[in-house]
């Protein structure tokens, strides 16, 4: 548990330290959020706005697509470029002859990412709620299950990513592309119900289109998204047992 | 003495490729053995196999009584590997603190900063540490944990000639608390100067074992004395006793011989009142062993 303990702090001093990682998990989302908030504003003017913003502000609809983007950002972008990196320069090698065993590796990481996320999360839903007036999420233990079923999901995913991207070149750029896509298309950038046909089914194969429903609707109140929770349990699984069968020490 | 490791028949290959063919040999606890090869000998893939980075297509391999990987192995080995490296922001005293407590026995870090001249670059970060620095963070990070057997892999390349010279003391005073020590190695000096007993690796073979003096005994005995001859006339020390050869190499006689060549070449020079100028001695080397058991041209 020492090791644990020791491997998670210096990997949130490294985070810290990462200039890249950083300005994706917390300076974007915000930058994100901030200028859609001045572009929509938080008010309904028509039938068809509440059905684009799904009956709330576009600011409020916002907010938690924000928290699934910086879960994004660490599964796609921090995690992958980690360990790829890792692999790439040796350190895994160097602590797999250390007898270090692979849980301890994978476990400070998602600690890491875990203990970001639950920043990243709190400082947009604070600063959003004192900019912009938007409401706290209304049903808070739904959302707690979703958050953490969200997390561990691009947690999972960033490890698969790490698993078998070659090095953190090829980590940064694939990690960038999925990234800008996926924010793009997931209802985090333009509003899923403006999208159309084919829009709409590429946003459906996206983890991230899934994981912002399943946070959206206990933080809007609507209770819990079944469909995408399963969408994104599948997600979280498959990643899982595709990881075990693809890491790979160098 | 126990054996801490013993190695039988190891055999490892990549595809077509013969890295280690059939290599056997044991560790004694608290000595410095060496791996010494040409490269593309095997000797990294073996010590790999022996810290459980590799598993052999063959072989037996036993460290500390255990496999390689098993979990009471943790902590209980140090290793220095060519080609791995830390995240560039991990600061040095962090890194140490960290290996430290992979071990259970921990240990004192703040010394090894001292002892590896690493003390006023404890706070910089890995990325800005220059080649000797990191190497010695390397060989640091391998004993901190106080561990039981340290495997060094090219441990001094990189260092200059008073750095290494260092590390060979340091290294000698872990061995003399009683640490066993496997080093990878192509530099012969090295090997000669810090080594109890050496294995010679060739083509995934060991092709000679033993102390440096035995193998120097053994394979290439002869000492070498040359002088400037001066126009005299010194083709009789062909039939002095004791000598193999004596040949004129330009201005100089060159003669090959064993043991007591030194003092007959010489007394048979002054009975004859010859004092010539410029007579060298050379004792045979790990060099010369290692040219000719590993075919090299002389």
């Amino acid at each position: 548990m020492t090791t644990l303990r020791k491997l998670s702090w210096v990997e949130l001093k490294l985070f810290v330290r990462d200039p890249f990682t950083l300005i994706f998990t917390f300076a974007f989302p915000f930058f994100v959020l901030f200028i859609l908030a001045s572009v929509f504003g938080n008010q309904l003017e028509n039938e068809e706005d509440v059905r684009v913003w799904r009956g709330v502000g576009p600011t409020d609809y916002y907010v938690p697509a924000y928290v699934g983007l910086v879960f994004a950002s660490i599964g796609l972008l921090a995690l992958p470029l980690r360990l790829a990196g890792y692999r790439e320069r040796g350190v895994l090698r160097r602590f797999r002859a250390s007898s270090l065993p692979i849980w301890s590796i994978l476990g400070s990481q998602l600690i890491v990412g875990a203990l970001m996320a639950v920043v990243g999360a709190l400082s947009i839903t604070i600063a959003a709620r004192i900019a912009f007036g938007t409401f706290w999420p209304r049903h808070l233990p739904e959302l707690l299950i979703a958050f953490l079923l969200s997390f561990l999901t691009f947690g999972t995913i960033g490890t698969l990513l790490g698993a078998v991207l070659p090095n953190s070149r090829a980590a940064q750029s694939a990690g960038l592309i999925l990234f800008f896509v996926m924010f793009m298309i997931s209802g985090s950038g333009p509003p899923r119900e403006t999208f159309g046909d084919t829009m709409r089914t590429l946003g459906e194969v996206l983890p991230l289109t899934h994981v912002i429903l399943v946070l959206q609707d206990p933080w809007l109140g609507y209770g819990w998204a079944a469909t995408s929770a399963l969408v994104t349990a599948g997600f979280l699984i498959g990643s899982a047992l595709l990881s075990v069968r693809f890491f790979k020490w160098e | 003495m126990t054996n801490v490791i013993s190695l039988e028949h190891l055999r490892k290959t990549y595809g077509n490729v013969v890295a280690v063919d059939d290599v056997s040999f044991e560790v004694e606890q608290g000595e410095i053995f060496a791996l010494l090869g040409p490269n593309g000998a095997g000797k990294t893939t073996t010590v790999e196999c022996l810290q459980g980075l590799r598993h052999p297509d063959s072989g037996s391999i036993r460290v500390l009584g255990l496999e390689p990987r098993d979990p009471g192995l943790r902590g209980r080995l140090g290793s220095q590997l060519q080609e791995s490296a830390l995240p560039e922001r991990i600061k040095v005293w962090e890194a140490l603190d960290l290996f430290a407590s992979f071990g259970a026995r921990g240990g004192d870090w703040r010394s090894l900063l001292e002892d590896w001249g690493l003390a006023d670059k404890a706070t910089g970060f890995f990325s800005s540490l220059s080649g000797g620095q990191r190497q010695r963070l390397f060989i640091a990070l391998a004993l901190v944990t106080s561990p039981e057997i340290v495997f060094l892999d090219e441990m001094t390349a990189g260092l200059d000639p008073a750095a290494r010279r260092t590390a060979w003391h340091l290294i000698q005073k872990v061995r003399d608390s009683g640490v066993t020590v496997v080093l990878v190695t192509h530099f012969m000096d090295e090997a000669e100067h810090l080594c109890d007993r050496i294995a010679v690796i060739n083509q995934g073979r060991v092709a000679a074992l033993g102390s440096p003096q035995h193998l120097i005994a053994n394979y290439a005995p002869e000492i070498r004395v040359s002088f400037d001859y001066a126009g005299n006339d010194v083709d009789w020390l062909e039939r002095t006793p004791d000598v193999i050869s004596a040949v004129k190499r330009g201005q100089r006689m060159e003669v090959l011989g064993s043991d007591a060549v030194i003092v007959r070449v010489a007394a048979a020079l002054a009975e004859r009142g010859l004092a010539p100028v410029d007579f060298r001695v050379q004792q045979p080397s790990l060099e010369d062993v290692f040219l000719r058991i590993t075919g090299a041209p002389e």
